[in-house]
C-alpha cells in the first residue's frame, strides 16, 4: 500500500497546467526530496498532494491512514504581527484533538512543551511571535507540526533563508520522523543536502524528468535535460514564428 | 455642581437616560471585540463600508414600513450580509482582491438607497436613520441591542479559536478543517448584525465608531490579544457613559458625543500609550539585556 498515489495527476490554475501526467507511489515511511529548477512545479505538487488545490485531470490517492497530512508551506503565509505568544502558535498543532472548544489539559501542555523544546525555542514560549528572527520562526512552524504528529509530512523549501544551525537542527526533525516511519516529502534546492539526507529523489520540470534512488537521479543529464524542459520555447509561439 | 450630580444624577433622575446607558454598554460588549479583530484582520476600513452598505436596506425598509424596528433590521442585515457576500464571491472567483470588490459593492449599494430615498422624495426623517435616537430606546429596541449584544459574546467564544487561527495562519486552518471559510462567513455576519444594533442607537454614520474606536486606541495598551478585547471593551463603556453625561451637560446630540468621548479616548492613547504612543517614546529607556 503506497502513502501517495499519482494516478496520471496534472495540476495547474486556469486550466494552464504546470505539473503534468505524474504517475507513480509514494511509499509509506520514504524520505522524498522534490527537486527542479524555479518554475517546474513543485509548490504545486505539494499543494495538489496537501489538497489545497484540485487536480485538472488524474487523482491523487492516500492511504486510509496517511489521510491525516502536515503541510508546511513556502514561507507559510502567517500574520506575524498578530499579537499571540509563541506557545499559542505553537498550540494550533492540536487542532485535530481539541477543535473549537476542546480544553487543553496538563497532556496537552506537556506535549506543547515537548515540542517546543524539541526545536530548541524552551524560554521563548511566551514571546509575541512578531518577535522571532525569520529562523526562530521556523523553528516555531516545525513544532507545530510536531504537535500535528500526522503520517504524511509535505514540506515546501523548509529551509530557505535559514542558517547552517537552524538548518541542521530542523534536519534532524525529519531524520526522527524518518526513524518514526513518517512519510516526508520535502521541496529542496540545496544538492548538498538532498545527497546526505534524502535516500529518494523526484525530479521535476512540468512532468516527471526521473524519480529513484537520489544518486541515480541527481546526475548531470537529467538536471541538463530539466533546465531544458523549462526554458524550452512553447511549442505554439514557435508555430507562430514560423506561419507569419 | 457636586460629583453625584454630575455623574449619578442625570442617570438617577432620567429613565431615557438609564435606557440609553444600557443600550450603548450593550452594544460596547459586543462591538469591542469585533473591533479588535477587524483592526487585527487590517478590516477597519471594511467596518465602515459595511455601515455604508447598511443604509439603503434600512432606508427602503423605512420608506415601504415606517420607523419599523424589525423591518428596519431585517432591511439592514439582509443589505449588509448580501454586499458581504457578494464582495468575498467576487474577490474568490475573480482577479480582483476584497477591499476592491467591497468598495464597488458598498458603492453601489449607498448610491441605490440614496436614489430610492430621493425617488419618493418625501420629508422622512432620515436623521433617525442616519444618526440615530440612542435617547429614545424602546423596550423593544432596548432588547433587540441586548439580545444581539449577547449572541455576539457567545458566537465568538464559540469562533474564538479558528477565528484567531484564520486570522494568523488562514493558510494552516485550511489544511486541517474546512472551518475556514464558514468562520469568515459568521464573523462578517457579527459584524454586520452589530452595525445594525448600532445603527438602531447611534445611526450608520456612527455605528462604526463604537466598534473601531475603542479598539484601535486599545491597541496603544496592550500587546497582548485578551488584553486588547478587554481594554477595547472597556473604552467602549467609558465613552457611553462619558459621552451620554457630556451630551446631557453640554445639550450635545448624544450619538456624536459618545463616538467624540471615544476618539479622545484614541487622541489620549496616542499621545500616553505604553504601546509606543507618542510621548511614551519621548521618554529615555534603557534597552533590556539581551
Amino acid at each position: 500500500m503506497a502513502a501517495i498515489r499519482f494516478n496520471d495527476l496534472t495540476l495547474g490554475y486556469d486550466r494552464r497546467p504546470v505539473v503534468h501526467h505524474l504517475q507513480g507511489e509514494v511509499r509509506p515511511g520514504a524520505l522524498l526530496a522534490v527537486v527542479g529548477p524555479n518554475g517546474a512545479g513543485k509548490s504545486t505538487l505539494l499543494k495538489g498532494i496537501a489538497g489545497a488545490i484540485e487536480p485538472l485531470s488524474g487523482s491523487v490517492g492516500l492511504d486510509r491512514g496517511a489521510t491525516r497530512i502536515a503541510y508546511l508551506p513556502q514561507a507559510a503565509d502567517v500574520d506575524r504581527r498578530f499579537p499571540i505568544s509563541v506557545l499559542d502558535l505553537v498550540s494550533m498543532g492540536l487542532w485535530r484533538r481539541t477543535g473549537w472548544l476542546g480544553g487543553v489539559g496538563r497532556k496537552d501542555r506537556d506535549a506543547i512543551e515537548h515540542a517546543i523544546a524539541a526545536v530548541g525555542l524552551t524560554g521563548f514560549e511566551d514571546r509575541p511571535i512578531g518577535a522571532l528572527s525569520g529562523g526562530q520562526m521556523q523553528r516555531a512552524l516545525f513544532a507545530r507540526l510536531l504537535l500535528q504528529d500526522a503520517k504524511v509530512i509535505l514540506l515546501d523549501e523548509p529551509l530557505t533563508a535559514i542558517d547552517a544551525k537552524t538548518a541542521a537542527d530542523l534536519l534532524d526533525l525529519v531524520r526522527r520522523w524518518n526513524a518514526e516511519e513518517r512519510t516526508v516529502v520535502a521541496v529542496l534546492h540545496d544538492f548538498e543536502i538532498v545527497k546526505a539526507v534524502f535516500p529518494e529523489t523526484l525530479l521535476v520540470a512540468r512532468e516527471a524528468i526521473a524519480w529513484g534512488p537520489t544518486a541515480d537521479v541527481l546526475t548531470p543529464e537529467n538536471l541538463l535535460k530539466a533546465r531544458r524542459m523549462i526554458e524550452a520555447p512553447d511549442p505554439a509561439a514557435a508555430d507562430c514564428r514560423r506561419a507569419a | 455642581m457636586s460629583p453625584y450630580d454630575a455623574v449619578i444624577g442625570p442617570f438617577a433622575e432620567f429613565e431615557f437616560m438609564r435606557r440609553a446607558l444600557a443600550g450603548s454598554i450593550a452594544l460596547s460588549l459586543g462591538a469591542g471585540p469585533l473591533g479588535v479583530f477587524l483592526m487585527l484582520r487590517r478590516m477597519s476600513l471594511v467596518g465602515d463600508a459595511m455601515a455604508h452598505a447598511i443604509l439603503p436596506g434600512a432606508a427602503t425598509a423605512y420608506l415601504l414600513t415606517g420607523l419599523s424596528l424589525g423591518w428596519m433590521t431585517v432591511g439592514g442585515l439582509a443589505a449588509g450580509l448580501a454586499v458581504a457576500l457578494l464582495a468575498g464571491a467576487v474577490a474568490r472567483t475573480t482577479a480582483l482582491e476584497e477591499d476592491a470588490s467591497l468598495a464597488a459593492f458598498y458603492l453601489l449599494s449607498l448610491a441605490l438607497g440614496v436614489t430610492l430615498v430621493s425617488v419618493r422624495g418625501s420629508s422622512i426623517d432620515l436623521l433617525h436613520v442616519l444618526f440615530g435616537s440612542v435617547l429614545a430606546l424602546d423596550d423593544a429596541t432596548l432588547l433587540l441591542l441586548a439580545g444581539i449584544s449577547s449572541v455576539t459574546v457567545l458566537a465568538l467564544a464559540v469562533l474564538f479559536r479558528p477565528l484567531v487561527m484564520e486570522s494568523v495562519d488562514p493558510g494552516f486552518l485550511r489544511s486541517v478543517s474546512r472551518m475556514g471559510g464558514p468562520t469568515h462567513l459568521a464573523f462578517l455576519g457579527l459584524v454586520v448584525l452589530n452595525l445594525v444594533a448600532g445603527f438602531h442607537a447611534l445611526g450608520t454614520l456612527l455605528a462604526v465608531g463604537i466598534m473601531m474606536l475603542p479598539a484601535i486606541a486599545a491597541r496603544f495598551w496592550a500587546k497582548d490579544l485578551t488584553a486588547l478585547i478587554g481594554i477595547a471593551t472597556g473604552i467602549g463603556i467609558g465613552s457611553s457613559v462619558a459621552g451620554l453625561l457630556l451630551s446631557y451637560h453640554a445639550g450635545l446630540p448624544s450619538g456624536p458625543a459618545i463616538i467624540l468621548t471615544a476618539g479622545g479616548a484614541y487622541a489620549a492613547s496616542l499621545l500616553f500609550g505604553t504601546e509606543r504612543g507618542w510621548l511614551t517614546r519621548l521618554l529615555p529607556r534603557r534597552h533590556l539585556e539581551a
